[in-house]
């Protein structure tokens, strides 16, 4: 599954997302649900921007910030990073946060598991071999 | 019936007044930020902290963005 079917899985299974968009660890936009390529590079650079910010909150431990949500009465700015980037999303007023959280790491799982090799079976005369 | 009608005023004002209170707690949700770390942890930050209104325009020009 590549980026556009993640997200395009993304907006058909959460009705609260209004936008999201994948974001590699340098700001570059993977995949979005928006049309305006303007618009998907100010969320990715907003979430970078939100990762630093509260990333510099905890100095002690040395703790990193996985994952965030900024609310306000006009809506929700939800943020979680993987190993590779992360992914933005915004809904409305008043979201199920730990569902919307499910959804994104959801379609973060679905987006890397394109980027990674499928593991090759193994052939039976090798396994007779070993067994062997 | 005099003191029938005071109780039955009394519940009323105690219904309306719970049903007010109810609605302002869960009814307008202030903006806030809740940051999540890797040890498990979670930090809460409420409109008015040094934290959050450091991060909070920086999310409602996100939110702005996308309904442009």
């Amino acid at each position: 599954m590549d980026a556009a079917q993640a997200l395009a899985d993304l907006t058909e299974i959460s009705s609260q997302i209004e936008a999201a968009v994948l974001f590699a660890e340098d700001g570059s936009v993977q995949g979005s649900t928006l049309s305006d390529e303007a618009v998907s590079a100010e969320l990715a650079k907003g979430a970078l921007e939100l990762l630093s910010g509260a990333g510099s909150f905890r100095s002690e431990g040395g703790a990193a910030v996985t994952q965030l949500e900024a609310s306000g009465p006009d809506g929700s700015v939800f943020v979680v990073r993987s190993m590779a980037g992360g992914i933005v999303a915004v809904t409305g007023p008043q979201p199920t946060v730990g569902l919307v959280f499910y959804d994104l790491k959801s379609a973060l799982r679905s987006a890397a598991a394109e980027e990674q090799p499928k593991p090759r079976r193994r052939r039976k005369t090798e396994e007779s071999g070993d067994a062997a | 019936m005099r003191r029938k009608w005071l109780a039955l005023l009394g519940f009323a004002t105690g219904a309306f007044a719970g049903a007010f209170l109810y609605r302002r707690s869960t009814g307008s949700r202030r903006s806030r930020l809740d940051v999540y770390f890797d040890d498990g942890s979670m930090v809460s930050f409420g409109e008015g902290s040094p934290e959050s209104d450091r991060l909070l325009p920086v999310a409602r020009r996100l939110v702005a963005s996308v309904r442009r």
